[in-house]
C-alpha cells in the first residue's frame, strides 16, 4: 500500500480509489436504511408497493377523470405511472439524500470513509423503491394488455438519467444543509411544487409551444418525457427540449460534485 | 524493520469559535432592539463603532486545538497518548483518522488504519445483534467476507449468543457495549487508534478488554496508538507516551516518566484532603473523618518516591459517649485492583479529635496512583466511617535498581525480597 500523506489544503488524490475500496459501505448504508424502515411494522414490504400503487389510483381520478388531462392512445393510469415511476425515484432520491449527511452525523464524525457514500446510499434506497415500482408498471401494462414498442431498449438510459438528475442537486443541497440547516426546509418545497409542475399528471404536449424551451430547463421534464417515449412509444418527445434538460441534470451535477468534494473537509468540524 | 509508519510534521489545527450572540454587529443586527439603540448612539457613532470593532473580535475566535506537533512512530511501538481535558488528544487521532483536515502541517502515513473513537459507531437500535455486527463491521472497515469469517469469535467475545436476533435497544447498557467492543476488537489493521474506549462495561468485561488489547498491541505485534485518562492502562500497554498540553507536545518518552510529569503538570494530587465537619460521606455524628495526609521524606506530597517511607495520617473527631474505636484502611492500586487491608487492634477513646498514623515501608509498592480507603468501626464491628478513595498519592520511579531493565514492571507491590545467588548445584 502506498504510502498516504495528510496535509493541510490538498485535494485528496486517493479519494477515487478509496470510494472503489469503500464501495461495500454504499450497499451497507443503504441495506440499514431498507431495514429500518420496515423494522417493527405490520404491513412491512408491501408498502413499498402499496404507496406507488395508491399514487397512481388518486392521480387517474384526480387529473384523469376530473380535469379530464388529455391521453392520447394509451390508458390513462400507464400515463400517469410511466411518468410517477421517474418523478418518485427523483423526489425521494432528493429528499433522502439531501438530509443523508446531517442525519448520519454520528457517523461522520467518529469514522473515515469518503462521504460521496452517504448520499449515494440514499439514492440506492430510493432506487430500490423504483425497481419495485417498476414490477407494479410490468404488472400494468399486462393489465392493459399494453405491449411496448422497441423503445423500451432505451430505458435503461433513462433510468441513468434520473439517477443523475437526482444526484447532482442531493449532493448539492445535502453538502449545503450541514453548514445552512435552512435547506432542509426547501427540498419539500421544492418536491411538492415540482410535482405539479413536472408533466407527471399530464402529458407536456398541453404545454403551450412558445412556452416549451423555458419549460425544459426543469430536468425532470426531459426524463419524464424519455420514459413515456421508451415505455409508451408516445412522441410528446420533443428532442430540443430533451437536450436541455439534460444539459441542466449534468449541470447540476457537476456543480453538486464539486461543492460536495469542495465541502467535504470541513464537515466533521461544522456538523 | 523498525522504520517510521507514522511521521507527524509541525502539525496544527485551528478551530474558528463564533461567539454566537455575542456581539452582532458585525454580521448586521439581527433583532430590531438592537437597531434601535445603535441608533440612539447614533450621535457618538465613533465611539460606537469603537465598542463595535471590540465586540466583533470578541465574536469570532481563533482556537488552535493542536500547534506544531511532531513525532514519529515506528512499527509495532504501542504508544500511549495523554493528557488533560482539551490538551488535543482526540483531535490528534481525528486528523490521523482523516476525519477532520489539519490547518497546517504534514502527516505520512505508512499502513492500514482503523480508529476506534466511539464505541457501537453506526449501531441503530432497530436492527438486531447479528445486523449490527454487519454494519459496524462495515463501517469499521471491514470486508463482508472478513465479517463472516471472524462473526463466531465476536458473538462468542461479546457473550449475547441468546440475543443475537433481537433489536439491540432492547440490549442492556453492558451487552450493547460488549457487542460494540468485540466487533472493534476484531478488526486488523496495521495502525489501531484507540480512543478512550475502554472504560466501559463492568470489572470483568474490562479485564476482557485489556487482555485483547494486551494481545494486539503485544502479541499480534500491531502498531497502537491510545489515548486514555487511566494512567494505569496505559502504564500497562504502551512502552512510550506522548503527553500534550494545550495543543503542543509536553513530553514524549519512556511512559513511566511521562505520566510522572503528567501527575506533576496536573497538581490534583496535593497530598492532602480535607472534610467539612457536615459532609455525610466523611462521617456521621458520632465520628467524623477531618483529614487525612500523605507525608514521605519529611513533608507532606501526593509525589512519593519508591524508595523512601509513606505515611498516611488522619484526622478524626469522637463525638458521642466513649467507645472501642478500631481504624482500618484500604489500600488500592491505579486499577483498582485491593492491595492490602491494615488496621491496629481497637482502643477505648473518650470523645475529642485525634490523629492516627500507619507507614508502609518504603521499596514495597509499585509505581504508579494508590489510593487509601479509611474505615472506622466502633466495638469491632459497626462500621461509622467509610470512607473510600479518601486520598491519592503517587508513587514514581528514582532509578535505583533499573539500570538494567526500564520497562514496565507490573504487579500491585513491588517489594524487595531477599534472592540467593545462583549456585551450582
Amino acid at each position: 500500500m502506498p504510502k498516504l500523506i495528510i496535509r493541510a489544503g490538498q485535494a485528496e488524490r486517493h479519494y477515487w480509489r478509496d470510494l472503489w475500496r469503500y464501495r461495500e459501505l454504499l450497499y451497507f448504508l443503504a441495506w440499514r436504511d431498507i431495514l429500518v424502515r420496515y423494522k417493527q411494522t405490520v404491513i412491512g414490504v408491501a408498502w413499498a408497493v402499496l404507496r406507488p400503487f395508491l399514487t397512481m389510483v388518486v392521480f387517474t381520478v384526480i387529473f384523469g377523470r376530473v380535469a379530464k388531462m388529455p391521453s392520447p392512445g394509451v390508458p390513462y393510469p400507464l400515463l400517469v405511472f410511466a411518468a410517477m415511476l421517474p418523478w418518485q425515484f427523483f423526489s425521494s432520491a432528493l429528499s433522502d439524500s439531501s438530509g443523508s449527511l446531517v442525519g448520519n452525523a454520528n457517523l461522520i464524525s467518529k469514522v473515515y470513509f469518503p462521504r460521496l457514500l452517504i448520499p449515494g446510499s440514499a439514492v440506492v434506497v430510493s432506487f430500490v423503491d423504483f425497481l419495485i415500482s417498476f414490477a407494479i408498471l410490468v404488472g400494468l401494462c399486462a393489465y392493459y394488455r399494453f405491449l411496448p414498442g422497441p423503445h423500451v431498449f432505451f430505458l435503461p438510459a433513462f433510468v441513468l438519467l434520473a439517477f443523475l438528475a437526482a444526484l447532482g442537486p442531493g449532493l448539492l443541497i445535502t453538502a449545503l444543509n450541514v453548514e445552512y440547516r435552512d435547506f432542509r426546509f426547501v427540498i419539500p418545497f421544492i418536491v411538492q411544487f415540482g410535482l405539479y409542475v413536472s408533466p407527471v399528471g399530464f402529458s407536456s404536449a398541453v404545454i403551450p409551444p412558445e412556452w416549451r424551451l423555458l419549460y425544459s430547463l426543469n430536468p425532470m421534464v426531459g426524463v419524464i418525457d424519455g420514459f413515456r417515449w421508451a415505455i409508451l412509444g408516445q412522441s410528446s418527445l420533443w428532442w430540443p427540449g430533451f437536450c436541455l434538460s439534460l444539459v441542466m441534470a449534468a449541470l447540476f451535477l457537476v456543480w453538486g460534485i464539486v461543492y460536495f468534494r469542495r465541502m467535504e473537509r470541513t464537515f466533521a468540524d461544522v456538523i | 524493520m523498525s522504520e517510521a509508519i507514522i511521521k507527524v510534521e509541525g502539525l496544527g489545527k485551528r478551530y474558528v469559535l463564533s461567539h454566537q450572540g455575542g456581539g452582532g454587529s458585525r454580521q448586521g443586527s439581527k433583532r430590531f432592539s438592537e437597531v434601535l439603540s445603535r441608533a440612539a448612539r447614533a450621535p457618538f457613532g465613533w465611539l460606537s463603532r469603537a465598542q463595535g470593532a471590540a465586540r466583533a473580535a470578541r465574536s469570532q475566535e481563533d482556537f488552535w486545538a493542536l500547534r506544531d506537533v511532531s513525532f514519529e512512530i515506528k512499527r509495532g511501538e504501542v504508544v500511549g497518548i495523554i493528557g488533560r481535558n482539551g490538551a488535543g488528544k482526540s483531535t490528534l487521532l481525528k486528523i490521523l483518522s482523516r476525519i477532520t483536515e489539519p490547518t497546517s502541517g504534514q502527516i505520512e502515513i505508512d499502513g492500514r488504519v482503523a480508529s476506534l473513537l466511539e464505541v457501537g459507531t453506526g449501531f441503530h437500535g432497530d436492527l438486531t445483534g447479528r445486523e449490527n455486527i454487519f454494519l459496524n463491521g462495515a463501517i469499521l472497515g471491514m470486508s463482508r467476507v472478513e465479517i463472516k469469517r471472524k462473526f463466531d469469535e465476536i458473538v462468542a467475545f461479546a457473550e449475547v449468543e441468546r440475543f443475537l436476533d433481537t433489536p439491540v435497544k432492547h440490549y442492556s447498557s453492558g451487552m450493547y457495549v460488549r457487542l460494540a467492543f468485540a466487533v472493534a476488537a476484531h478488526l486488523e489493521p496495521e495502525i489501531l487508534i484507540v480512543d478512550e474506549v475502554l472504560a466501559v462495561g463492568d470489572a470483568q468485561f474490562q479485564k476482557k478488554c485489556l487482555g485483547k488489547m494486551q494481545d494486539i498491541a503485544g502479541r499480534e505485534g500491531r502498531t497502537v496508538l491510545f489515548v486514555s485518562h487511566n494512567m494505569g492502562v496505559v502504564a500497562n500497554l504502551c512502552g512510550r507516551a506522548i503527553l500534550l498540553k494545550g495543543g503542543r507536545i509536553l513530553r514524549d518518552g519512556p511512559v513511566s516518566s511521562v505520566i510522572g510529569s503528567y501527575i506533576e503538570t496536573g497538581a490534583t494530587i496535593t497530598g492532602e484532603s480535607t472534610w467539612a465537619v457536615d459532609d455525610p460521606a466523611a462521617g456521621n455524628d458520632r465520628m467524623r473523618l477531618r483529614r487525612a495526609r500523605i507525608l514521605s521524606v519529611d513533608k507532606v506530597t501526593g509525589d512519593v518516591p519508591i524508595d523512601a517511607a509513606v505515611t498516611l495520617e488522619f484526622d478524626f473527631e469522637l463525638s458521642g459517649p466513649s467507645s472501642s474505636v478500631t481504624s482500618s484502611i484500604h489500600l488500592f492500586d491505579k486499577q483498582g485492583v485491593w492491595v492490602l487491608c491494615s488496621g491496629p487492634a481497637s482502643e477505648e477513646l473518650s470523645p475529642g479529635p485525634y490523629r492516627q498514623a500507619v507507614t508502609i515501608p518504603a521499596n514495597f509498592l509499585n509505581d504508579g496512583l494508590y489510593s487509601f480507603s479509611i474505615i472506622l468501626l466502633r466495638n469491632v464491628t459497626q462500621i461509622e466511617v467509610h470512607l473510600r478513595e479518601a486520598i491519592t498519592f503517587c508513587v514514581h520511579e528514582t532509578g535505583e535498581g533499573r539500570a538494567e531493565y526500564g520497562g514496565v514492571i507490573n504487579g500491585c507491590v513491588r517489594p524487595q525480597l531477599s534472592w540467593t545467588k545462583a549456585i551450582p548445584t
